[in-house]
């Protein structure tokens, strides 16, 4: 064993039978772990909120994504480190559950860990600080609990939660044109929920893009887009009241699993052969034929053979149709993937009201659009753009948006934006710190600064002055008692976020609460840190 | 700088062959590559816009020909993230509108030129980025307004196109013979009706002769030959398109194979197969057709039988020409032959051999699809037919345009002063920073006519104030007339665009200019181990041609 020092002056040892290993212990591997989880958050810190700028990604393969959605940042990152990775499932874990706030629970993660290292300066132990975390943590979501609003919509009257959407779009690339995308998002969104049950299949809801056009010609389908074509150039282009017979088993002669060999010794057994082939086609076709389908969309290819039988037949067909695609299909139009030939029958077709082809531009690039499906409860969303990094990033955008719409037909409580639950709940626990005995007060004080950091981010993305404007809104917070003031990003003259539309939903706003100090926790937890030595 | 840089030195966060750029860095390297990609095309800008060469670094060493931005920009190696955005949408331009594929990213390069300014005032880029939004849309509903649309005289609409194909085509190589190209495109799209679709316009090229010889056929030529022993000249032919194997047909069941135990039954066999050519072959001739492409091989056995029956034979076609010929003659590409009464097959007046230089060709004339048309060029190289195809094709995508849009404003340096005038007075009427932003946005939109001067050797700072001087009196059609090298009216020249593809080059290039300014960080991912020696560099000067 062996200590060395590394040209920062910092101790680490060598251990010689593990020399394979660094190994940093102590105070020393927390305040690392928390530079490191300090150093991801910084980078995310600067596409927070409307004002928040975009990071743009360029992957190992040469392509460049250009986005300020968190998880996708920090997932395209490539983060090495460990604690960094954890941040990165914080974030994920974020977006599988609310879709929405990425950014937000890294940068209150991170400010959590920068006062948790002025603590354990102080000398307070790692777990003291933890526990006064949890404790906190439970006091800033009783007071959300406290502020939120019930969130009235209606079916009909959509109109509260398109003004959510736009609140979350109007952060990203498409706010030029937030109103009607935040429209679509939410007519997805009611197409398909379950308003009983109060869930959203997210699932029903594609997202589809193809560059060209502008992002005014985004549009939503009641229905399905395919990004492919009619397999013979002079079927019918259009159809109407299409019966569909989706179909997993390709125009082929059967394949058995089992290794064979059929063997041709005679002129006789040849043309055998040759009909038994020219049989299989033409069974096929018929049996699809006398199902009454009007279209066939195929998982697999198709020969040249079969497909001409099919055109000629009056059958306009689709192949290469991925597994996905199909599933959707078959939900949507109410049909049955159908394995053998044999099993299709007239019941098993779907129904659609139109299917189309459509071109796009000077190329010859095609998509077929199935709409007016008689469960019309799968929507697509057709996103045009100026290019792919633009179609990209819009996706991801109205993915988001979708999630909120969602989040808030699951649960209707609301919060508002703009900083001002923070500041409220930074007050709440600030107040609670004073009646809890024991070390336990100087985190809850920590936490509260902690969560100040969101309307500092906010407001120093804005172009405003962070601290002046953030004890501003936090006097008036106190002497208006009116916890809905916030930070003024879009410069609306006002810092009441009711009066601006701006909210969150309040599932959204107490998982980031709870996920960032959860783990914080662990990362506080960690006194060890072993990690083999970068390959050599 | 790397990751490992933090302050305090973290340990690294990222995987050590990433780069990260933070702020002000990931600004300057984005605007340096995007302004250096905008450079690179910018020379080739309007009519007296330069060429460049590009060599290819495959096998072969290839060597293009070209002015057209688009082409210029999907052949070099870029390594530059914002310069991709910019390739990027040069080629959504060319896939979407055909033609601008220059201008846009001219355009997109001058505003992050103009924004640059601006950072360095400290303005916030959200800020400049809600001035161009603001910007981008009162310009573009300042020449909407200015867009004429002569759709309703058929006469008019025709001189429009062609003052829209003149232009087009006077910024390219065709240059010299623009008059005779632009009938010649103006004519193909004219044949095509309300929506024309480029499809149906096949381009042909055959060395020789020189470009003037190029011409429209207003029939069909397919670059294939007819079998050995056919007839040559077929009148009121019925055709038969079909996509089938005329070699051997392969036995499609899974495992079978043949095998036989003495010669005669080898014998056989390959008498079974011939029989089973032979019976495809009569099925065939059963349809009535005495023409028959095919889009496979035709051996010689079935080539043999079709000359037999006085069937004119044609193998081989690419998918395309099958695609092609399907539509023009109004037959359908078949792929089997038992129902003879089922298959539509395609007809025309006279199918002739015809010689171009020393070439036979197959020519179609009468056909039914009367819209279908096919363009010969000529010309005396293989580069030059190539560029010359480019910059056809860029004339047919915008008249097919403006076939579609109706819609046309004068050219020349003339919208974008329109626009520029607009957002300007829109400046002065918006409070606060923005206003600074519109005005950066006008400056950069001026940009484009002096580019377009300095190009062609002008003097373009001159030029362009008499121009701003001339459109001080609204409705004015002032442009700069490269040709005569001074301000004339583009009314009396003759200089037309195409409305939607000025609005397009707008729009985009406000859009990438956007993406470009919202970045603040540049994370660059380790590149993959073929070039792990080179995974650092200087990110803004890594643009190879």
């Amino acid at each position: 064993m062996s200590l060395a020092f590394d040209e920062y002056g910092r101790p680490f040892i060598i251990v010689k039978e593990q020399g394979q290993k660094s190994r940093v212990k102590g105070l020393e591997a927390q305040k690392q772990n928390i530079l490191a989880a300090r150093a991801i958050a910084r980078t995310l810190r600067s596409s927070l909120g409307p004002k928040g700028m975009d990071k743009m990604l360029q992957t190992g393969d040469g392509d460049v994504t250009i986005t300020n959605d968190g998880a996708t940042i920090l997932e395209q990152m490539e983060v090495e480190n460990q604690i960094g990775k954890l941040l990165v499932e914080l974030s994920r874990s974020q977006d599988h559950e609310i879709g929405d706030g990425t950014t937000g629970v890294v940068v209150l993660a991170g400010s959590l860990l920068e006062q948790a290292e002025g603590l354990l300066d102080k000398g307070i132990h790692p777990l003291r600080i933890a526990e006064g975390y949890e404790m906190a943590s439970k006091i800033a979501v009783k007071r959300l609990e406290e502020i939120s609003d019930v969130f009235e919509y209606g079916v009909d009257d959509y109109e509260p939660l398109v003004k959510t959407c736009m609140t979350t779009l109007s952060s990203k690339i498409v706010g030029r044109c937030k109103r009607s995308m935040a429209e679509m998002c939410v007519k997805a969104v009611l197409a398909v929920a379950d308003l009983e049950r109060k869930d959203v299949n997210m699932d029903l809801i594609k997202l589809e893009g193809k560059v060209g056009g502008k992002l005014e010609d985004t549009r939503l389908v009641h229905g399905i887009v395919l990004d492919k074509d009619i397999s013979h150039p002079q079927m019918d282009k259009e159809i109407k009241d299409a019966k569909i017979a989706i179909l997993t088993c390709p125009f082929e002669p059967p394949k058995p699993k089992t290794k064979h060999k059929v063997d041709i010794d005679t002129a006789e057994k040849y043309e055998q052969l040759r009909e038994c082939e020219q049989k299989y086609f033409s069974e096929m076709v018929d049996q699809c034929k006398e199902s009454g389908a009007n279209l066939i969309v195929c998982q697999w290819g198709f020969d040249d053979e079969a497909n001409h039988l099919l055109m000629n037949h009056k059958l306009p067909a689709i192949r290469w149709v991925g597994g996905v695609e199909l599933e959707l299909l078959a939900i949507a139009t109410g049909g049955r993937i159908v394995p053998r030939f044999k099993e299709l029958t007239a019941a098993k077709l779907g129904s659609a009201g139109t299917v189309k082809e459509v071109s796009f531009g000077t190329t010859k690039d095609k998509m077929v659009v199935i709409e007016d499906c008689a469960n019309s409860k799968a929507v697509t969303i057709f996103i045009r753009g100026g290019n792919k990094m633009m179609v990209d990033e819009v996706k991801r955008s109205l993915h988001d948006a979708i999630c909120v719409a969602r989040n808030l037909i699951r649960s209707n409580r609301i919060v508002y934006g703009g900083g001002s639950a923070e500041i409220t709940c930074s007050l709440a626990v600030e107040k609670a710190a004073n009646e809890v005995p024991g070390i336990e007060q100087y985190a809850f004080r920590a936490f509260a600064d902690a969560l100040e950091a969101v309307p500092i981010a906010l407001a120093e993305n804005s172009g405003l002055d962070p601290i002046e404007s953030l004890t501003a809104v936090k006097s008036r917070q106190v002497q208006e008692e009116n916890p809905y003031l916030g930070i003024d990003c879009n410069e609306e003259g006002t810092n009441d976020m009711k009066k601006q539309n701006v909210f969150e939903t309040m599932i959204g706003k107490r998982q980031q609460v709870l996920l960032a100090t959860q783990v914080v926790k662990m990362i506080l937890k960690i006194d060890d840190v072993i990690s083999p030595a970068a390959y050599q | 700088m790397s990751a490992s840089g933090v302050p305090g030195g973290a340990p690294g966060i990222l995987n050590e062959q990433a780069i990260e750029e933070k702020g002000e860095h990931a600004r300057m390297s984005s605007f340096v590559g995007a302004m250096a990609i905008a450079d690179l095309v910018k020379t080739t800008l309007g009519p007296k816009g330069m060429d460049k060469i590009l060599q290819s670094m495959g096998r072969g060493e290839a060597v293009t020909v070209t002015n057209d931005g688009a082409t210029i920009l999907k052949s070099i190696y870029v390594d530059n993230p914002a310069a991709k955005v910019l390739v990027d949408i040069s080629k959504v331009q060319d896939a979407e509108v055909g033609d601008g594929t220059t201008s846009v990213v001219v355009l997109a390069g001058e505003l992050l030129r103009q924004a640059e300014n601006l950072i360095n005032m400290k303005i916030h880029p959200m800020t400049i980025i809600a001035g161009f939004r603001e910007a981008a849309e009162c310009g573009r509903n300042a020449i909407e307004a200015r867009a004429m649309n002569n759709s309703s005289d058929s006469a008019r609409f025709r001189e429009d196109l062609m003052n829209v194909a003149r232009t087009t085509l006077s910024s390219k190589f065709l240059t010299q013979d623009k008059e005779h190209f632009a009938n010649l495109a103006v004519d193909a799209v004219m044949r095509l009706g309300d929506a024309p679709s480029l499809e149906s316009i096949h381009i042909l090229k055959k060395p020789g002769g020189d470009l003037t010889k190029s011409f429209l056929d207003e029939g069909f030529i397919l670059d294939k030959k007819i079998g050995v022993g056919q007839p040559k000249r077929i009148e009121d032919a019925k055709i038969l398109v079909a996509n089938t194997p005329m070699d051997t047909d392969k036995i499609k069941i899974y495992g079978a194979r043949v095998r036989v135990d003495s010669m005669a039954k080898v014998s056989d066999i390959e008498k079974a197969e011939k029989d089973k050519m032979k019976d495809k072959v009569d099925k065939i001739i059963a349809h009535g057709c005495n023409v028959f492409i095919n889009r496979q091989l035709i051996y010689n056995y079935p080539e043999e039988l079709f000359a037999d029956a006085g069937i004119m034979a044609i193998e081989h076609a690419d998918f395309d020409g099958i695609e092609r010929l399907a539509s023009v003659t109004g037959g359908e590409i078949c792929s089997t032959f038992d129902h003879p009464e089922d298959v539509k097959l395609g007809s025309c007046k006279l199918i002739e051999e015809i010689m171009i230089g020393e070439e036979k060709l197959i020519h179609f004339s009468g056909v039914e699809l009367g819209a279908a048309c096919t363009v010969v060029l000529r010309g005396a190289s293989l580069h030059l037919l190539d560029e010359a195809e480019r910059s056809l094709h860029d004339a047919l995508c915008v008249l097919q345009q403006t076939v579609k849009d109706r819609r046309v404003i004068h050219g020349g340096g003339c919208p974008e002063m329109v626009m520029s005038k607009a957002i300007d007075e829109l400046a002065q009427r918006t409070p606060g920073k923005r206003a600074i932003a519109m005005e950066a946005f006008s400056k950069a939109l001026r940009a484009i006519p002096t580019i377009i001067c300095d190009n062609a050797g002008l003097d373009s700072a001159d030029l362009v104030y008499q121009l701003r001087f001339c459109h001080a009196v609204p409705g004015s059609a002032m442009g700069i007339d490269v040709l005569e090298g001074k301000v004339g009216d583009m009314q009396d020249c003759g200089i037309f665009e195409s409305f939607r593809v000025k609005e397009q080059v707008l729009l985009s290039a406000t859009e990438a200019a956007e993406m470009i300014l919202r970045v603040d960080d540049v994370i660059n991912n380790s590149a993959r181990v073929q070039t792990m020696g080179t995974g650092i560099h200087d990110s803004s000067t890594c643009l190879g041609l």
